[in-house]
């Protein structure tokens, strides 16, 4: 973790505090705020951990622990398309690694990380229960079916001019 | 349609999954039963002005059997239906599962007004056990008895919880169950809570399942403004109410122990059986945990009687299953199938066979838990018994087809390292026996083992089965056992000749350009990704194997069959 403490916006962490009252605080519903704080902040980091543990009364340790028990929780900030690429079994005899290649190729990023750019992130999921359109790549929310090796430079061209 | 002015004619349904993943998206027109399918929206027109108004059928949107090459209309005839019995199913694809009163309409929440009416908890519990019915989420414990056990626990209040944190990878039976009927579950659980005494029902999903999620919530309230949830029941004096918690993302939390810790806001991790669940469970409080699937069964025993439900499946495993067929076969979807039913009738009949005309290798069920069933076993009737006798297991039913292009010990390599990835870390043998497990099997895949590794990954195997707290660690080294049972010539092929029979493990292969065949037709240098392929037009290319990356690229692009994986 780096030193540098990440400044939060005054305005997130008040409607943070609001999550938290609206569960009454209790240390049983840390799991339904960390969900709320993600989609609040996009990821949580330290800070946004140490205010969750304030608001419920745990310890940070023990958000940490949650935090970092369960892959849906990411303490990295994820880029402004996270493409998701399934790794469930389907996807996986359907050649899910030979596509999770090719995206690594082309952004020349390793999964769990962000392109310099913070326009991409890849990250593997395991699966999302549409394994008739094996292998499963999603970019955002958009899912994406059937994917090939070659069809992975046409899903990131369609996010080439956005800004 | 409202061009057409055709609303008051037909009605147009959003409905759940029809389960036949393959040939979607999929339209269904009744009463007479046709069955359109890879529907495009262009297509939508042609079906409103033929089939709608001049009561043609669109003969070219019909599915086609592929053994025959005859169209069949009626989704009864094909082969994919044909063997299915559906139960659990039975709503999903035929009402809107955003419409309470579709469900009403399919004897919904009839079987709860019986119990209410006709039978005491008692007799409504003796009628569960009666009907054989068994967890549906992997263990396979008679839910019957699993009501008795909490009904007969004195406490202030009970918990019933419904398990929909399916994450079996490549199983996705619970959330097509609660996309296209939540009611039934709903239901369920009223008739549960009567029986145990529990006024309080839980729903824990996963948070990647967001349109289960949306549905249930519209379900909750539809049956709260209709006091099918909240007090006083139908009249009754029972009390019932449903929540949702979310799961984020934890494998091991579809045990039951995890899941009730994950619920109070903890780490997902088991602790020790007992106290059982049924005793002490969500906050200390007796609390019953079952599957979506066991749920979704339960109205139609009570609608149909234990009776009915046992004459299904075999003498141990009453019922139906439904199973998530997926992986190499041409028929990939949702079905579900009585008990007893063999896996050559799975996959040959219902699922059409092996993709693209490949041989048969192997079937894995049960997910990372479960073993690889191969052609001896294809005779077997599919039970809770027989999977395990055989060295897999039922699991929740995912089921994933293999051909001849599959390396058995890629296969394992990929289910250890989910389970590395999915152990809570609680107990050291799953915790590192299974670290050290796929570090073996990556040795193996990269030719870097010798015969005595096979031997200790047997031996470690044997640990983390028998020393592991829970369901996970226990079951882990099944895909690994189940493989060296059915596939030795395999990983002897890779330690002892270096060699992937099946042409999978990078390290162990070469791609080489077979002179004969070769035109110079520069596809395969154009498309390389590294440029490690040089020749002239019309000459013989080369490879040069010091740079290649083996990402297969050349190999796919040739059209002359010059490639060669060696």
């Amino acid at each position: 973790m780096t030193s540098i403490k990440l400044k939060l916006k005054e305005s997130e962490v008040q409607q943070l505090k609001e999550v938290a009252r609206s569960f009454d605080n209790k240390p049983g519903e840390l799991i339904n705020v960390l969900h709320k704080a993600q989609e609040i902040f996009g990821y949580l980091p330290a800070e946004v951990q140490e205010v969750v543990a304030s608001e419920l009364n745990v310890s940070v340790a023990k958000v940490y622990g949650v935090v970092t028990f369960y892959s849906f929780f990411t303490m990295l900030p994820r880029g402004r398309y996270p493409i998701s690429i399934c790794t469930g079994t389907a996807c996986y005899v359907r050649g899910a690694e030979k596509v999770l290649d090719e995206f690594k190729r082309l952004l020349k990023v390793p999964v769990g990380e962000t392109t310099a750019d913070g326009k991409f992130s890849i990250t593997c999921l395991r699966c999302v229960g549409a394994c008739g359109l094996a292998p499963v790549v999603m970019v955002g929310d958009k899912t994406y079916g059937r994917v090939t090796t070659d069809g992975v430079k046409g899903i990131l061209k369609e996010y080439e001019d956005e800004v | 349609m409202n061009a057409q002015d055709l609303q008051d004619e037909v009605q147009v349904v959003t409905t759940g999954c029809f389960g036949f993943c393959e040939k979607g998206p999929i339209v269904k027109v009744i009463p007479d039963n046709t069955f359109y399918v890879s529907v495009e929206p262009g297509d939508a027109g042609e079906i409103i002005a033929e089939h709608a108004i001049k009561g043609r059928r669109v003969d070219r949107l019909l599915y086609v059997d592929p053994t025959n090459k005859q169209q069949i209309a009626d989704s009864r005839g094909m082969g994919f239906y044909k063997k299915q019995i559906r139960i659990a199913l039975r709503n999903c694809g035929l009402i809107d599962p955003e419409n309470i009163d579709e469900y009403l309409a399919a004897d919904g929440y009839e079987a709860m007004g019986r119990v209410f009416a006709e039978m005491s908890p008692e007799e409504a519990i003796q009628e569960m056990i009666d009907s054989g019915l068994r967890g549906r989420g992997g263990g396979g414990f008679p839910a019957g008895i699993k009501w008795q056990i909490a009904s007969k626990v004195e406490a202030d209040q009970k918990y019933v919880v419904c398990n929909a944190d399916e994450g079996d990878p490549g199983a996705f039976m619970d959330r097509s169950i609660l996309e296209g009927d939540p009611h039934s579950v709903l239901e369920a659980m009223v008739i549960n809570g009567y029986c145990i005494g529990a006024t309080k029902g839980l729903i824990y999903i996963r948070a990647e399942y967001p349109l289960a999620i949306n549905r249930l919530k519209i379900a909750i309230g539809q049956a709260r403004d209709y006091g099918l949830l909240g007090k006083d029941i139908l009249g009754s004096g029972f009390d019932f109410d449903v929540e949702i918690r979310y799961g984020a993302g934890a494998f091991v939390c579809g045990e039951e122990t995890a899941l009730i810790h994950s619920m109070e806001g903890e780490r997902g991790e088991p602790t020790f059986k007992p106290p059982f669940p049924a005793q002490s469970g969500y906050l200390g409080k007796p609390t019953n945990v079952n599957n979506v699937e066991t749920f979704a069964n339960v109205p139609v025993i009570f609608n149909k009687g234990a009776k009915w439900f046992a004459g299904i499946g075999t003498e141990k495993s009453k019922g139906t299953k439904v199973f998530a067929l997926a992986g190499k076969i041409n028929n990939v979807g949702l079905i579900e199938v009585p008990m007893g039913i063999t896996l050559r009738e799975v996959i040959f009949e219902i699922g059409g066979g092996i993709k693209d005309g490949k041989k048969f290798k192997a079937v894995q069920t049960g997910g990372p838990s479960g073993g690889c069933l191969t052609e001896k076993h294809l005779d077997t009737p599919i039970d809770f018994d027989n999977l395990l006798s055989a060295g897999s297991m039922m699991g929740s039913g995912g089921m994933i087809v293999m051909d001849e292009d599959d390396c058995m010990v890629a296969v394992a390599k990929f289910y250890l390292d989910f389970t590395v990835e999915e152990s809570c870390g609680k107990c050291s043998p799953c915790r590192i026996g299974n670290k050290r497990l796929y570090e073996l099997l990556d040795n193996i895949t990269k030719g870097q083992a010798d015969k005595e590794d096979l031997e200790n990954m047997r031996n470690l195997c044997g640990v983390i089965r028998d020393s592991s707290l829970c369901g996970l660690g226990q079951t882990s080294p099944n895909p690994v056992l189940s493989t060296m049972d059915n596939f030795m010539d395999e990983y002897i092929a890779h330690v002892e000749e270096d060699r992937c029979p099946s042409g999978v493990c990078k390290d162990l292969i070469r791609y080489e350009i077979i002179p004969e065949n070769c035109v110079g037709c520069t596809a395969c240098a154009r498309n390389c990704p590294v440029n490690c392929i040089a020749g002239e037009r019309k000459q013989l290319h080369v490879i040069d194997q010091s740079l290649c990356i083996k990402c297969n690229a050349c190999f796919e692009k040739c059209k002359f069959n010059a490639v060669a994986i060696i």
